[in-house]
C-alpha cells in the first residue's frame, strides 16, 4: 500500500481543561480533498491548525510523507515529543495555508505578499520571485493588482493574494480554515471559483468551510467533527446527502432548512 | 525695571555652540545606543524564557522608577569604585543615557510589537518563516510604525534630561550656560539663549519626524 502524504495518529488537544479533540486518525493520499464540517467550536481550525503546528497537539503525532514529525523526548523524566523550530519550519513550507481573515503583510504590496516566503525563506533572488510571484498572481486573476497594497484590495482579491502566497511556496497540502467565512457574500463566488481551479489541478487540499453546497463538489472525503472527534465521515453523498448519525443528520438538516 | 543685555551672549556664542554641539553628541550616542538596547531588552522580556526576561525586566523597572540623576551619580562615582575603571564625565553620561532611553524604548518597543496582530504572526509562521525572520521582516515593520510617535516624544524628553550632566562637569549646553552667566553676570539673558537654542533644536527635530510620518503613513498603507 502507498504511505499517506500525510497521517495523523492519535491526535489530541486540549484547552487547558477542555478537550478540544482525543484520538483523531486521519490518512490523506496525494490528490485528496477532504472537506472538514461541523458546529462552531467542534475543533475543525483547531485540528487544521495543528496539521502545520501553529497549535501544538497534546498527544500523537503528524507523519509527512512516512516521516513523523518531532522527536520523541530521550531524557529521562521528561515526556512526549519534541518540536525543534527547524524541522516545522521545513514542515510548514511543504504544508500552505490560508486564512478566514487573510492576514496579508500590510506593508507589502500584493506581489510583495507572494514573494516574501520565495525570498526570505527560499533565498530565491529578487528577480525570480518577482517572476515567479507574478505568475501566481496571475493564477489567481490578480496580475494587474501586483504593486496594490493590501489596503487597497477588496476582501474577495485579498484572500486571492493569500492564496497566491500560499501557492509560491509549492506546497505538497494546502489548508484552507473557512477561506470565506470573513467575506461579503457578493464576494464569496471568486474565492470559491479559485479554490475550485486548485482543486480542478488535483492539488491535495483540507477544507475548513460552512459552505455545505461547496463541499459537496469539491471534496473527495467528508469529516463531520462532533463530541471530541471525527463523529462520522465519507463521501460528500454519504456524509451530506445521507448522514448515518444523528448530530450528523440534525447539523446536514439545520443547514439545509432554507434551500431551494 | 530690569535691563534687558544680550550682547555678551554675542560676544561668546562659541561657548553655547560647543556646549550646543556636546549636548547633540551625547544625545545622538544615547539614541543610538539606547534603540538596539530597548529592542534587545523588549525582545529578551517577550521571549517567553524567563531566564531571559526577568534580567530584563529588573533592568527596565530599575532604570524606568529611579530619578536619573542617581543613575549617573551611579556610572560615574559609583562605578569606577567597584570596577576600579577610569570613568570620564563622556563615559559615565554616554552609559547612563543609553541604558535609561533602552528601558523607556524597551517598553516602547514591547507594546507596539504586542499590537500587532497574532494573526501576522501565524501567517509568516505558516509559509515556513523562522521565528527571527518573522519578528524582522513582519512584525517589527508594523511596529515600529506604529511606535514612531512615542519614539520622537521619548528622544525629545532624552535630549531634555541630558541637561543632568552638567552636574557631573559633562560640558553640555546648560554647563556652558552657567559658566558664562557666572562669567558675565547675566544669568538671565544666558538661561533664556541656552532655552530658545532647545527649542529651536527640538522644534526642528519635531518637524523631521512630523515628515517622516507622513511619509510613513502615505508608503505602504496599514490595512487597519
Amino acid at each position: 500500500m502507498d504511505t499517506p502524504l500525510l497521517r495523523l495518529a492519535g491526535l489530541d488537544k486540549r484547552f487547558g481543561e477542555r478537550a478540544v479533540f482525543s484520538g483523531v486518525d486521519l490518512d490523506v493520499k496525494r490528490g485528496d480533498r477532504i472537506a472538514i464540517i461541523g458546529a462552531s467550536g467542534s475543533g475543525k481550525s483547531t485540528l487544521l491548525r495543528c496539521i502545520n503546528f501553529l497549535e501544538h497537539p497534546d498527544a500523537g503525532r503528524v507523519i509527512l510523507n512516512g516521516e513523523p514529525v518531532g522527536a520523541e523526548r530521550q531524557r529521562a523524566g521528561a515526556t512526549g515529543i519534541r518540536y525543534d523550530e527547524g524541522s516545522l519550519n521545513r514542515l510548514r513550507q511543504r504544508v500552505g495555508m490560508v486564512f478566514q481573515q487573510f492576514n496579508l503583510f500590510p506593508h507589502m504590496t500584493a506581489l510583495g505578499n507572494v514573494m516574501e516566503g520565495l525570498v526570505t525563506v527560499k533565498r530565491m533572488a529578487r528577480d525570480d520571485a518577482a517572476r515567479l510571484g507574478l505568475a501566481e498572481l496571475a493564477r489567481v486573476g490578480l496580475a494587474d493588482k501586483a504593486e496594490a497594497y493590501p489596503a487597497h484590495l477588496s476582501g474577495g482579491q485579498k484572500q486571492r493574494v493569500a492564496i497566491a502566497r500560499a501557492l509560491a511556496m509549492e506546497p505538497e497540502i494546502l489548508l484552507f480554515d473557512e477561506p470565506t467565512s470573513a467575506l461579503d457574500p457578493a464576494l464569496v463566488g471568486e474565492v470559491l471559483d479559485a479554490i475550485q481551479t486548485l482543486a480542478a489541478e488535483g492539488r491535495t487540499m483540507i477544507l475548513v468551510t460552512h459552505e455545505i453546497g461547496f463541499a459537496y463538489h469539491m471534496a473527495t472525503r467528508v469529516l463531520f467533527l462532533a463530541e471530541g472527534g471525527i463523529y462520522e465521515q465519507g463521501t460528500p453523498d454519504e456524509v451530506l446527502k445521507a448522514p448515518r448519525r444523528p448530530l450528523t443528520q440534525a447539523f446536514i438538516a439545520g443547514h439545509r432548512r432554507f434551500s431551494f | 525695571m530690569y535691563n534687558w543685555d544680550f550682547t555678551p551672549i554675542w560676544a561668546n556664542g562659541d561657548l553655547l555652540l560647543a556646549g550646543l554641539g556636546n549636548t547633540l553628541a551625547l544625545t545622538v550616542v544615547a539614541l543610538a545606543g539606547g534603540l538596539p538596547v530597548g529592542l534587545a531588552l523588549a525582545l529578551a522580556r517577550l521571549s517567553g524564557s524567563r531566564l531571559l526576561a526577568a534580567p530584563a525586566g529588573l533592568v527596565i523597572e530599575v532604570f524606568r522608577t529611579t530619578p536619573p540623576l542617581v543613575q549617573l551619580f551611579w556610572f560615574y562615582f559609583g562605578l569606577p569604585i567597584i570596577l576600579k575603571v577610569e570613568m570620564t564625565p563622556y563615559l559615565a553620561a554616554a552609559l547612563t543615557f543609553t541604558i535609561q532611553s533602552g528601558a523607556f524604548f524597551a517598553e516602547i518597543f514591547r507594546a507596539g510589537i504586542v499590537s500587532v496582530e497574532k494573526g501576522q504572526g501565524e501567517a509568516a509562521r505558516a509559509i515556513g518563516m523562522s521565528k527571527a525572520q518573522a519578528m524582522r521582516r513582519i512584525i517589527l515593520p508594523q511596529a515600529v510604525k506604529r511606535m514612531f510617535p512615542a519614539m520622537m516624544e521619548r528622544s525629545i524628553e532624552l535630549m531634555k534630561t541630558t541637561t543632568l550632566v552638567a552636574t557631573v562637569s559633562y560640558a553640555d549646553l546648560l554647563y556652558q550656560a552657567n559658566e558664562l552667566a557666572q562669567k558675565t553676570f547675566r544669568p538671565l539673558e544666558v538661561f533664556t539663549a541656552a532655552a530658545l537654542l532647545y527649542f529651536l533644536v527640538i522644534t526642528l527635530v519635531s518637524m523631521l519626524g512630523a515628515l517622516v510620518e507622513r511619509r510613513m503613513a502615505q508608503s505602504g498603507e496599514m490595512a487597519r
